[in-house]
């Protein structure tokens, strides 16, 4: 089966684990996508939550501040944000550096991209953790309320679990998109998914080969990431009647 | 005070024209005029890419939603694959697998060679624009799903008994309200549309954004293209909402 299948198309064996093959280099490559999807979503969730909060309780300047953040990041193509932060971020930092008379130093690509797509994941967060936690019905958080709950626990233990279920399709949407803005990385140079297949490619010429497996393993991500947002959404909404929160 | 303009606000407003002015006065501009011809170019061949693109992939994304919202399984299977796929790779990837990809076996045939349309296929616009248009109808696809699936099942019934023929519903009945639930949508997918415009940069298509990787290639100047980038597509976003919303406001609101 598998040798017939060699036959048929033997750039497939470039795809082997041991280098002739670039197997090892494209796992690793995805390896350093997840890293830093996952860096970069966990860091927009506290920027989300902040900001949501921010926005809903937050002060008139608070607020509009907010509103210019949300506002330039998803009207500026991810692209440019990435590299205008990528410079001005190396740049800050190193002139921070050279102020207190330490050496220049290379910031290392994750910490970098993960900076730069958390700032971006946080922008979309915001808004999706602002819509859920507007649609927690208010007689929730009245009667937390008059329980006497103080603010801060009222937080915890009723909007947060109640908003949970009502932000968990736009979160999964956003995890999406942080996997796939990883690849965006490939254009500063940061040797993720993307920028290993195409090294792969360019050195074997193999380009449909090794950009098809590249396919094959984003869309794995997003199937096993779509089975595992269906299950966290099933627990979220447990004790919930099926219309939704509220109904 | 009232309004738009409180306090607060004014004091933001002045801050931000300060801060715009002192990057007018110490920031480098003088390669502006320059390029000013090459921008032009740049601009022009972005919003350019954006319509065609746009325009092509929601037709295409007609047939796609109305597969999978009420076609038998061997066309909604298909539709929901094809949108599976295009949602859940990168466009960058789905890009450089056809410019590179299918640039590279392309040659490989003479039929193709001799074609036609081999001048085309040479150049890297065609890809471009093929990869912006089947993206934004995945993406469009999955929308126009749920718009077609909203619409009240009353509307296509009364039509039915009105003896209307399937097409003509689909033509007059269906498709206006199904278009009119996804407008808002439709808004916003566009702006992602024109956000995903700048990845063409990297197949050798010049808009805008390569006319700014050119520049701080040039003459080493790295802010103030990036600034002036991020101004254009804040201008360009801003004329899409606003379109949008004039052509939100054109149709008549839903019919409760």
């Amino acid at each position: 089966m598998l040798e017939t299948l060699l036959e048929a198309f033997p750039t497939l064996a470039l795809l082997a684990w041991e280098p002739p093959g670039w197997g090892a280099n494209l796992v690793r490559g995805l390896g350093n996508s997840i890293q830093i999807a996952l860096g970069a979503y966990a860091l927009g969730l506290v920027i989300g939550t902040a900001g949501a909060f921010g926005k809903l309780h937050g002060g008139p300047v608070t607020r509009d501040l907010l509103a210019v953040y949300t506002t330039v990041v998803r009207a500026v193509p991810e692209l440019v944000l990435i590299l205008i932060l990528y410079f001005a971020v190396t740049d800050l930092v190193n002139q921070g550096l050279v102020a207190m008379g330490y050496a220049r130093v290379q910031i290392s690509g994750v910490v970098a991209g993960i900076a730069v797509l958390g700032v971006v994941q946080g922008a979309y967060s915001i808004e999706v953790i602002r819509g859920a936690i507007l649609a927690v019905p208010t007689g929730q958080l009245e009667a937390a309320r008059a329980m006497g709950m103080p603010p801060l626990k009222a937080a915890w233990r009723i909007t947060l679990p109640l908003m949970l279920s009502n932000a968990i399709p736009g979160l999964a949407n956003l995890w999406l998109i942080a996997t796939k803005d990883t690849a965006l990385l490939a254009i500063v140079g940061f040797a993720e998914l993307t920028l290993q297949t195409r090294q792969a490619a360019s050195s074997t010429k193999a380009f449909m080969t090794f950009f098809l497996a590249a396919g094959v393993l984003y869309l794995l991500v997003t199937l096993i990431s779509g089975v595992a947002f269906g299950r966290i959404e099933k627990w979220a909404r447990r004790g919930q009647r099926d219309g939704g929160a509220g109904s | 005070m009232s309004g738009f303009w409180q306090t607060h606000r004014i004091v933001m407003a002045a801050i931000g024209a300060v801060i715009v002015m002192l990057c007018a006065i110490y920031l480098r501009w003088d390669w502006l005029p320059k390029y000013l011809p090459l921008i032009g170019q740049g601009i022009w061949q972005t919003l350019w890419l954006l319509v065609v693109t746009t325009f092509f992939g929601f037709l295409l994304a007609i047939p796609l939603g109305l597969a999978q919202a009420a076609g038998p399984w061997y066309l909604a299977a298909p539709a929901k694959a094809f949108c599976t796929v295009i949602r859940g790779t990168p466009l960058l990837l789905q890009l450089w697998l056809l410019y590179y990809g299918l640039g590279s076996l392309f040659p490989q045939f003479p039929a193709i060679r001799q074609s036609e349309l081999w001048p085309y296929l040479r150049q890297a616009w065609p890809y471009a624009v093929f990869a912006l248009t089947i993206s934004f109808a995945g993406y469009e696809g999955e929308v126009m799903r749920g718009a077609f699936k909203g619409v009240p099942g009353g509307q296509l019934e009364a039509a039915k008994a009105m003896g209307m023929p399937r097409l003509t519903i689909l033509r007059r009945i269906w498709l206006p309200l199904a278009i009119q639930r996804a407008l808002p949508t439709l808004g916003g997918e566009t702006v992602l549309q024109l956000k995903a415009t700048p990845l063409v940069a990297t197949i050798t298509v010049v808009d805008i954004y390569a006319v700014a990787s050119r520049v701080r290639q040039d003459t080493f100047i790295v802010y103030e293209p990036l600034l002036l980038l991020a101004v254009v597509y804040m201008i360009v976003t801003g004329l899409i909402v606003l379109a949008f919303r004039w052509l939100e406001n054109r149709v008549p609101s839903r019919v409760a």
